[in-house]
């Protein structure tokens, strides 16, 4: 099988503006992998699968990932005015200062395809796309009218992470119901609260206990009847 | 789901790889029925939303998630090796190719090399665990169709021989969790080896059992052939591995292909199919019980003294450097992969498993559209599932 | 009656015994259990129908697939928030007298998948349980053991009086309400009558 350089070169030969870089993987496996641009990424699919020597016809892997915000310290050079006491007498004058710096790096959501070919009998052969971010820009093409297997797996990462494939042909909630509204993949996902039953009466569990026994009872429950209503997070576990 | 609504052929885009309709013949309604998710065929809770023409199946939607136990996301917590007993659920029957395959991949992240007994041992446990699968899969099929239990007596007796030799060797019947990253847990002493060979010089004499009380039965045939047909091409499209794959006539066995462990050192054939129906799919899993055999045979002659575990490799607190991998074993029901990304810390961040019995599903509608409905019984027991590797 | 005059009596060819025994004799060697099978528990109650472990010898002579026509509901498995619902469904159609055994870790309270979205912690949130058995997955011994205490406890029950089953009793309730899938979570995620909180806060006595 090619190398994933030669890969890339056939693909942009092959669809020209097609946006592939090689993502390197440091890990002894050496499966690196090819980041897509989706825009292009259908055309790609196709050729991938359709090429003589290359015969990709099997998808074996649809993975989502999820990659939250990431809060990031810099220190940046700044220029200000900064009043010194010099003998004395109070100066201002402008000095290049070292300031550190919060800033927010957007998170994304990312698709990976791991594609084998049964007619040639090689593989793996990576594949990549991202999300513009985590909130509103979330669709990616979906590549299910190239490789069927892409049907339930993409209706899976839809499910959990979030991620709308447009063109897919039946994209619906897989493994939860139909009326849950989170992703639980995602890595800021809370979990309902739950209470369970513990026999040792110590503070923690008392108080637990109590914010338990209140959160019911302001959904209007009364003692000996069913209580109606959800139990929304009320502090966690 | 709702089926009602129809969407018709002329109605979909081009180029979208979907089932080919086929439209009801008559006036009259379609009938819904939901078969599960409590259902005495359906392998566990599991729904198949259908509209029926009669006894023709017109529409036939699966739904999935009555088993999904967020496997994925409690490996997120608690470390590589944490991990391995809950590999063990994910396909129950066969715990420990889901062992292996999960030992793969984390030994394709770090580099780790596994010492030669363990691989015969790895080899050992896997192909009888492959009978046993492939016994108990024709016995639920055999019973679905209504033979009451019996083939799947025969097929539980043998398999018992052979979770007697499991509870020896890693202490449990069914979830072992005996592979570890770079070996095996426990070795197995000299007489758990004469025990299995044992067992398995009485496997060729159940295999001819079983072949002689069902491969020539008129109502299996009757049944069976000519049912639930996938044609090659689609089922390469859709993604199907394993047994499935072989009966539509696709040569692709990953232990061929991937020459992973040290099967390139034994002795075994392919089986594939020519009519790509339910029936071949039962020839094929009797004839891979006869391969599994045969691997059996030489790798308990073969197999040679020595440690089952690098004595330097870490098992437990480590944390493989930042990369991915994709390991994958040709288990019983199809390809299982593990997808591991590690970002330095003791934990994976992304722990993906790749499940054959829900990808084999894919191409459920497709071989039950215009059959009959009791058929459909019939194709989604050949599909051989389990509901924890679909839902994990 | 002592026992001594009843074998005294029995070597003449008299039987003598009470109502009740007779009845709950009846009713304990012939349990039908119902076809229900979820998770990997499933396999080992399967293998304890099987010949090894011969369970039809106790009574549960056939796996009727229809709660109508069973006696027993041996959850075995995981119970999911999706599948919740249709439990407490299919054991509201069950006939009374009805029982359940939850077998498995799963059963009893999540088991290993306790930290989970989608794991309902326990079938006894919902219905309730009247044997609990502990293993992941346990043995078929240990399931064959758990219908010998079931029918122990049969035995045991009066046919009037405070402990009488809830099929002598006009005002007990054996159909319990349906849990509803809400947007994160079941509601109501548990059933107070069922499922009583045990701890009174602040009481520690």
């Amino acid at each position: 099988m090619k190398t994933i350089e030669e890969i890339k070169a056939a693909i942009e030969a092959a669809v020209p503006g097609a946006g592939v870089e090689v993502v390197p993987n440091a890990s002894p496996s050496g499966q690196h992998s090819l980041r897509l641009e989706p825009s292009h990424a259908f055309e790609v699919a196709k050729f991938l699968r359709d090429d003589a020597e290359l015969a990709l016809d099997f998808l074996s892997n649809a993975t989502g990932v999820d990659w939250p915000d990431k809060e990031v310290t810099e220190k940046v050079k700044v220029k200000r005015l900064v009043t010194k006491t010099v003998d004395g007498v109070e100066q201002s004058a402008e000095e290049t200062v070292e300031e550190s710096r919060k800033r927010v790096e957007p998170g994304c959501l990312e698709v990976v395809y791991h594609l084998f070919s049964m007619a040639k009998k090689h593989g793996p052969v990576v594949l990549r796309m991202k999300t513009v971010n985590r909130t509103d820009n979330v669709e990616l093409p979906s590549l299910t009218p190239v490789w069927r297997s892409a049907e339930l797996q993409e209706r899976e990462i839809f499910d959990l992470f979030g991620i709308v494939f447009t063109g897919h042909p039946d994209l619906r909630r897989l493994l939860m119901w139909d009326a849950f509204k989170d992703h639980p993949m995602r890595r800021d996902y809370v979990d309902p609260d739950d209470y369970e039953y513990e026999p040792t009466a110590h503070e923690q569990v008392l108080a637990r206990a109590a914010a338990h026994t209140a959160g019911e009872q302001i959904a209007g429950a009364s003692a000996g009847a069913i209580p109606g209503g959800g139990q929304e997070g009320i502090g966690g576990k | 789901m709702s089926l009602s609504g129809l969407e018709k052929e002329k109605d979909r885009p081009e180029g979208w790889n979907r089932p080919r309709l086929i439209e009801p013949d008559g006036e009259g309604e379609l009938l819904e029925i939901a078969m599960g998710p409590h259902h005495p065929s359906t392998h566990g809770g599991f729904r198949m939303d259908v509209a029926l023409d009669g006894e023709r199946v017109i529409r036939l939607k699966p739904v999935f998630g009555y088993l999904h136990r967020n496997h994925e996301k409690i490996a997120e917590g608690i470390g590589y090796l944490g991990s391995m007993p809950y590999t063990d659920r994910l396909d129950y029957i066969c715990s420990l190719t889901n062992n292996w395959a999960y030992a793969l991949a984390v030994e394709k992240l770090t580099g780790q090399e596994v010492p030669e007994r363990a691989e015969y041992l790895r080899v050992i446990l896997g192909e009888l665990t492959r009978v046993q699968n492939h016994a108990s899969s024709i016995g639920f099929l055999i019973q679905e169709m209504g033979a009451s239990g019996t083939p799947l007596m025969y097929a539980f007796r043998e398999r018992e021989k052979i979770l007697d030799l499991f509870e020896g060797l890693t202490g449990s019947r069914m979830m072992c969790n005996y592979m570890r990253f770079g070996g095996c847990r426990v070795d197995a002493p000299e007489a758990w080896l004469t025990a299995a060979r044992k067992v398995v010089a009485g496997l060729p004499g159940f295999v001819d059992e079983v072949d002689r009380l069902l491969t020539g039965n008129e109502i299996l045939m009757a049944r069976t052939q000519g049912v639930g047909v996938l044609p090659p091409e689609l089922a390469v499209n859709a993604g199907v591995t394993g047994p499935m794959l072989r009966a539509s006539g696709v040569n692709y066995d990953i232990r061929k292909v991937d020459h992973y462990g040290i099967y390139d050192r034994f002795n075994f054939r392919v089986p594939l199919g020519d009519h790509w129906d339910v029936y071949d799919r039962y020839m094929i899993r009797m004839l891979e019980m006869r391969e599994s055999i045969s691997i059996l045979e030489q790798a308990l002659k073969d197999i040679p003294a020595g440690p089952v575990m690098d004595a330097k490799a870490k098992i437990r607190g480590f944390r493989p450097k930042p990369g991915e991998a994709y390991g994958r074993i040709e288990a019983p029901k199809g390809e299982l992969g593990f997808y591991l990304i590690s970002d330095g810390g003791p934990n994976p961040y992304r722990y993906r498993v790749r499940p054959p019995s829900l990808i084999n599903l894919t191409v459920l509608e497709d071989m039950c559209l215009g059959s009959d409905v009791a058929d459909v019984v019939l194709i989604f027991g050949s599909v051989d599932i389990v509901l924890g590797e679909v839902d994990r | 009656m002592e026992e001594g005059l009843k074998i005294e009596l029995g070597k003449q060819g008299v039987f003598v015994t009470t109502i009740e025994e007779l009845y709950n004799w009846g009713r304990r060697s012939s349990i039908w259990p119902m076809q229900f099978g979820l998770a990997c528990c499933a396999i080992e109650m399967i293998a304890t129908t099987m010949a090894r472990y011969d369970l039809a010898r106790f009574g549960a002579e056939v796996f009727r697939p229809s709660p109508r026509q069973a006696d027993l509901m041996i959850i075995s498995g995981t119970v999911t928030k999706k599948m919740a619902p249709q439990v407490v469904r299919l054991y509201n159609q069950m006939a009374e007298p009805k029982y359940v055994i939850a077998m498995g870790a799963c059963a009893i309270s999540g088991g290993p998948f306790k930290q989970g979205y989608n794991v309902l912690k326990g079938i006894d949130r919902y219905i309730p349980v009247d044997v609990h058995i502990p293993g992941c997955p346990p043995r078929p011994e240990a399931l064959i053991q758990a219908f010998m205490t079931l029918q122990k406890k049969i035995d045991g029950q009066n046919l009037t009086g405070e402990g009488r089953p809830r099929h002598l009793d006009a005002e007990a309730q054996g159909e319990f309400p349906v849990p509803v899938q809400g947007e994160h979570d079941l509601e109501p995620s548990s059933n107070r009558l069922v499922w009583p909180l045990p701890m009174k806060t602040g009481i520690r006595d």
